[in-house]
């Protein structure tokens, strides 16, 4: 028969799915880019987002595939015992109290058992601590504290280094059509991902990371970190991020911003603390003293529209 | 109906041609116009997302033509045309226009709606709505700011006529939802037949009540912030404008208070249907009724009070995420309600598996699994991984997609016979089921996988990495663009040669008033009212 049929095939399929998608999360994956085919999330490269992988793993066999398959072999069941040829007579029954209290109690417990460590996982990554917390919290080394500033633009990133004596780069997609003209893209570069001038922090550092933008919104996000926060015109938005592992990290604008949209990727390079202070030395070197503005505090007392005038003048987009 | 009562309305006259449909009071002949208007919508919107399927079948901007630049905001002008067409234009004309006007009536043994000509006036004034949304994509560059038309992106960010028309269209159709909703909330409340409690309407005119209840209260808060997006373009205000001392967190706040609600109004009705489709089909009355009932209105109520979950990523700061999340686990208590009993149900029940109860039984599953990934979406946690990427967009299709759609089409199913007289061919309607089935599974179950590796929504073109699950979707998203064609076919077929049926088609588990009166249902039911005991 066509309804039984209809069961059977909708269990094959969705265990089949189900199935793939585990084997997916077990696999072994690249390191800051998504890759072929992937099924599950990204190498974790920080901390948070350690917590979130271990955190979404256990809802996913813990609570949505049990749920699912139960609903499903439920379905399965009744199709199978309660149609019309097996159970000519139906049964007048429409009430159980018990049953009824049960299928309402026991979602409770499963959702408080749930929602004790969901707080957890939200008040530890959300909340922008100290270096000596990130350390005590998840029991790594953190060397110190950076204070790195996004503004999400159309269609950019610009960066400051709030610490070493502001100065402005913005990074832009390579190609030539875009916007911001970051220029042919070199050999081996990644599309749409690759960017001119990557962000570059030192590994095991806690980065502060203040979100603004300029005329729209806009969302800085970094898959591997656990890292996506909204670019706000107006507001400063704050998160943060302890690299562990060295490596290029790319995410990609997350908030849609108008037509080019997508070609805004955001590249983090995590490199040594030694590599990272050659760069940095390299880039206040390099830099017209215009562009160097040492008192921070200058930055802060300018308004959004000379912001946003400065940000859109054509120089800055290098 | 008397032969008497037949011949005593011609006296104050069927109109017909034009006259009928123009000029139309009556509640059956409005629900069917809506009922055209979501099918020729659902047509249009479900175009536009063929085309971005096809855009983003491969990496590359290949498909859509114009300069770079304007490719890629054409794109998002589909984007946002397919969100705005598929909400407004297809499934709640669908539901509440079209089988909410068919059907309350008939069910709670009323004449016709308490406002008749409000009724007309609600369904006409929703042709220039969609006329200017229509228009919106040819007058100037189209409105490319996605469904929720955030600021300042709709306000400073792009200019030109389009997103006013958008905003004028979302206006109109917002207006003709609210005269909607105090006809249904006046009919169901006055105009119940003798007998028919409230503790005995049947489940699909409660989810109908809890629904308009929810556009009553949501919808002018959506208008009173598009109203502000409407001033910030053209009047020099700055509700929305942080240079001037606005806030753009303000507008998405009244629109997920609205935003919010509206994906419940969207599902609500579906889950009547398939209430009415289940006991049916399990020839047994519906398990635990009163909870049935009661979770729909805890569903709609807490609909109210979760909004923010929408805005994790805004930085509205942890102890408000903290509440949202709580708030938002709570929804799925009255939801799991709602499943058992459909599956306490079938238990015990004797089931024929016609193409309405397929339908049903497809929505259940689909949603369970929509609203589980919705379950992992609540966790705030998790929102720095999961905001704005695909797992998002495979999620509320699930809900939307199955949830919703497959309620349509399992009430269009069930209720055919009633509304034309004709049934519709059995092995048909089975394809019909079995090809979107497979369809919008291929579509939506990829993009889960697209979103955890990191694809960000929204986007016309995507790092390379991303082309596999991309294509299958691609592929999924024809097949089930086929299906919809294929259901014009049925639809045809259905009017030529469907077998003609009797007063109640389905038999034994058909137990509600509209079984009660002949198929097709006459111009003029229920003139003296039904005892219900």
């Amino acid at each position: 028969m066509f309804g039984r049929n209809a069961g059977v095939t909708i269990v094959a399929l969705f265990t089949a799915l189900i199935a793939g998608a585990g084997a997916a999360l077990a696999q072994e994956v690249g390191l800051g880019a998504p890759f072929d085919w992937q099924m599950g999330f990204q190498e974790p490269a920080s901390p948070v987002m350690r917590d979130i992988v271990e955190f979404h793993n256990l809802m996913l066999w813990l609570v949505v595939s049990p749920v699912v398959i139960f609903v499903l072999g439920l379905m399965f069941y009744v199709v199978y015992r309660f149609n019309a040829k097996s159970n000519p007579v139906p049964s007048k029954n429409t009430h159980n109290a018990t049953l009824e209290v049960l299928w309402t109690v026991v979602p409770i417990v499963i959702l408080v058992a749930m929602a004790i460590p969901s707080f957890k996982l939200l008040y530890k990554g959300d909340v922008v601590p100290s270096a000596t917390l990130v350390a005590d919290l998840y029991g790594i080394d953190v060397a110190g504290e950076i204070t790195l500033k996004a503004t999400g633009l159309q269609w950019a990133w610009e960066y400051e280094y709030v610490d070493d004596g502001v100065f402005l780069f913005s990074s832009c997609l390579y190609g030539p059509d875009y916007w911001c003209f970051g220029g042919e893209a070199p050999e081996g570069a990644q599309r749409l991902l690759e960017t001119d001038n990557p962000v570059v922090v030192p590994v095991n550092t806690l980065i502060k990371v203040q979100v603004t933008a300029g005329t729209v919104l806009h969302a800085w996000a970094v898959p591997a970190f656990g890292v996506k926060i909204d670019a706000v015109p107006g507001r400063l938005n704050e998160t943060w991020f302890v690299a562990e592992r060295i490596g290029t990290y790319y995410g990609q604008c997350s908030e849609l911003c108008g037509r080019y949209h997508s070609y805004m990727p955001i590249q983090v390079n995590v490199v040594s603390q030694a590599d990272y202070d050659a760069w940095m030395a390299g880039q206040l070197a390099a830099i017209q003293p215009d562009r160097l503005k040492a008192p921070s505090t200058q930055l802060a007392q300018q308004s959004i529209p000379t912001r946003r005038a400065l940000a859109n003048a054509p120089g800055i987009a290098n | 109906m008397t032969e008497t009562a037949a011949v005593a309305h011609e006296a104050h006259g069927n109109p017909t041609g034009w006259r009928r449909w123009l000029y139309s009071t009556n509640h059956k002949d409005i629900g069917t116009m809506y009922l055209i208007f979501a099918v020729v919508f659902g047509i249009v919107g479900g175009l536009l997302s063929v085309i971005m399927r096809m855009e983003l079948q491969s990496p590359g901007m290949d498909v859509i033509w114009g300069e770079p630049g304007a490719q890629e905001h054409t794109f998002n002008v589909l984007v946002t045309g397919h969100g705005l067409i598929m909400v407004f234009f297809m499934i709640m004309p669908a539901f509440i226009g079209g089988f909410g006007n068919w059907m309350v009536p008939l069910m709670i043994g009323a004449p016709d709606m308490a406002f008749p000509r409000m009724n007309n006036l609600s369904f006409w004034i929703l042709i220039p709505s969609a006329l200017l949304l229509v228009g919106s994509t040819v007058i100037g560059e189209g409105a490319g700011t996605g469904w929720t038309v955030y600021a300042p992106l709709s306000t400073i960010g792009m200019t030109g006529p389009s997103v006013d028309m958008a905003i004028l269209a979302l206006h109109l159709a917002g207006a003709s939802s609210i005269m909607a909703a105090i006809n249904f909330i006046t009919t169901i409340f006055n105009m119940r037949a003798p007998g028919m409690t409230l503790h005995k309407m049947p489940l699909f005119v409660w989810s109908m009540l809890v629904t308009v209840f929810l556009l009553l209260l949501s919808l002018p808060v959506l208008a009173g912030a598009i109203t502000m997006l409407l001033t910030d373009r053209n009047f020099g205000t700055a509700f929305f404008d942080a240079s001037q001392g606005g806030d753009p967190l303000l507008y998405q706040h009244l629109f997920w208070f609205f935003g919010h609600p509206e994906v419940y109004i969207l599902v609500l009705p579906s889950f009547g249907v398939i209430s009415q489709v289940v006991s049916t089909f399990a020839k047994k009355p519906i398990f635990g009724y009163l909870g049935m009932a009661y979770a729909m209105v805890a569903i709609g109520a807490l609909g109210f009070i979760v909004w923010a979950h929408h805005m994790y990523t805004s930085g509205m700061g942890v102890d408000t995420e903290a509440y949202f999340l709580a708030a938002t686990l709570v929804i799925a208590v009255p939801t799991g309600i709602k499943i058992f009993s459909w599956l306490a149900t079938m238990w015990g029940g004797s089931m024929t598996f016609e193409t309405p109860m397929l339908w049903a039984m497809g929505m259940i599953f689909l949603f369970v699994l929509g609203g589980m990934t919705g379950v992992v979406l609540a966790n705030s946690g998790l929102t720095t991984s999961f905001h704005d990427t695909y797992y998002v967009v495979g999620h509320f299709h699930y809900v939307m997609s199955m949830g919703a759609m497959f309620g349509i089409f399992a009430g269009f199913y069930y209720w055919v016979g009633k509304m034309t007289g004709r049934q519709y061919p059995e092995k048909l309607g089975k394809w019909h089921f079995w090809i979107t089935m497979v369809g919008v599974n291929l579509t939506f179950f990829p993009m889960h996988f697209s979103g955890l590796a990191g694809m960000p929504r929204r986007v016309a073109d995507y790092p390379d990495a991303y082309a596999g699950w991309n294509l299958i979707s691609s592929y999924g998203a024809y097949i089930s663009f086929a299906a919809a064609l294929f259901f014009l076919y049925v639809v045809y077929k259905t009017f030529k040669s469907g077998e003609k049926v009797g007063a109640n088609y389905w038999g034994e588990g058909a137990t509600t008033l509209e079984w009660s009166v002949p198929s097709p249902a006459p111009h003029h039911t229920h003139e003296a009212p039904p005892t219900v005991r």
